[in-house]
């Protein structure tokens, strides 16, 4: 291990760990947003909405990142769609990541206890009242442990970028290791960063499940 | 649409070939997992400070870090550091199995410390031996609750060993990569056929699995 390599090769994993982060969070906002839709569709079973959803959610969730990256970067354009890879980065991970995330979202719902709903209906309660201030905020906490699980999980899944030509940390590894031959202090600037990146947020996520889980059991 | 691609010469053969290397190197790995996981994660319910601490450290390290790192430190790293030339093929077994031990230990862990003291005691004042009351009531119990979970992280596996590609290992993802090159004149758009057949030979491998596994949990849901 050479200090003055690891300090030459750092402005670039800075570099790729910014790119790398950027894509993650886009890509996991939108499957955030994607999950509570399809989550909220085939919950109310939403004619049309939800059986377009069920097949979404079987679809994403049964096949690899990787070949799904590789089926929007190399195979659309043929199609006439053509995406950059940032694009196609932030899409993979927000579709993928939506599956995962509706999944979590809607086993919260369905862990709902029927009577929370019909004491709601019974005070009076509108519809639309009954799930913003009972039921979404009750299933919204069930389901964080899935939810931080998933984060962990799409964040780690950003490794495959490389594939597609993206500048992220494992492209950043392979390409210095290639040039330079300086394996071992690539590989260890790679583990580094992504204990940066991925440790706080599995920290974080055990708080969050504690006070949840204090919130809702007190012990 | 770049479908009439897969018919020429044996280019679908090979792509059945390719996704076969990519279920063998699952298979093999979640045996392996099985095994390790079971005995790991039951010396983790034994509360010795070294065993646990050693065992969070592995298991920590292991969630937090990305498939693909694991397998470029195992390639690449060890090649390096100890002068040990693995072939890709292996390298990946271990990644695999070193990243199902610590999901199914946790597994295993989980499930043994889900079963309630009352069932032990129980069994004991029913005048059962230790290991009538593992093989009667504790392990059919754990089965239940694992069983699910476990063939989910087959599809899991599965779903990874598409990373082994990048170490060079030729799976149906660089098979389809060489059809695609080789019929670059032939036929330009053969990347959308065979891209598209690839995404589907995934699912349909995948998806029969974890819908058994969706069926299991049902069905032993009490």
């Amino acid at each position: 291990m050479d200090l003055e390599i690891l300090i030459s090769y750092f402005p670039r994993y800075l570099d790729a760990f910014k790119l790398t982060v950027i894509i993650g969070c886009t890509g996991i906002l939108i499957a955030f947003i994607l999950g509570i839709i399809s989550a909220f569709s085939i919950h109310f079973k939403i004619p049309i909405m939800s059986q377009f959803f069920r097949v979404y959610i079987e679809i994403f969730r049964n096949t690899p990142l990787l070949v799904q990256l590789f089926f929007f970067y190399f195979g659309l354009p043929k199609l006439g769609i053509s995406i950059t890879s940032e694009v196609c980065g932030v899409m993979g991970i927000g579709l993928l990541g939506g599956s995962y995330m509706a999944e979590g979202i809607r086993s919260g719902m369905d862990a709902v206890s029927e009577s929370q709903r019909e004491s709601a209906l019974a005070l009076g309660m509108t519809r639309k009242q009954m799930f913003f201030h009972v039921i979404f905020p009750e299933a919204f906490s069930l389901s964080i442990p899935a939810i931080v699980a998933n984060v962990i999980f799409l964040l780690k899944e950003t490794s495959v970028f490389s594939a597609i030509s993206l500048m992220d940390l494992m492209f950043t590894a392979k390409d210095l290791i290639g040039l330079y031959y300086n394996t071992t202090e690539a590989l260890f600037l790679l583990v580094v960063f992504y204990i940066i990146m991925l440790l706080p947020v599995s920290l974080i996520g055990n708080v969050i499940e504690g006070r949840v889980h204090y919130k809702m059991f007190g012990a | 649409m770049g479908f009439e691609v897969l018919l020429k010469g044996s280019n679908l053969i090979r792509l059945f070939t390719g996704i076969l290397v990519a279920l063998r190197i699952s298979m093999i790995s979640v045996m392996l997992s099985i095994v390790f996981g079971v005995i790991i994660g039951s010396l983790m319910t034994l509360k010795k400070p070294v065993i646990n601490i050693t065992g969070k450290l592995y298991l920590e390290f292991i969630r937090i870090m990305p498939q693909m790192v694991l397998l470029f430190l195992v390639y690449f790293g060890t090649t390096k550091a100890i002068g040990v030339n693995i072939s890709a093929e292996t390298a990946s077994i271990i990644v695999f199995t070193l990243w199902g031990t610590a999901e199914m230990s946790d597994l295993i862990r989980g499930a043994l410390n889900g079963i309630p003291t009352i069932q032990y005691e129980s069994s004991y004042s029913l005048g059962m031996s230790v290991r009538q009351t593992y093989i009667h009531v504790i392990i059919p119990q754990i089965i239940r609750r694992m069983l699910p979970l476990s063939i989910n992280l087959v599809t899991r596996m599965i779903k990874t060993t598409s990373l082994v590609m990048m170490i060079g290992i030729v799976e149906v993802l660089k098979v389809g990569q060489q059809i695609v090159e080789a019929n670059r004149k032939s036929s330009p758009n053969a990347a959308f056929g065979i891209f598209a057949t690839i995404f589907a030979l995934y699912f349909f491998a995948c998806w029969p699995i974890s819908i058994f596994s969706k069926y299991l949990e049902k069905k032993w849901e009490n």
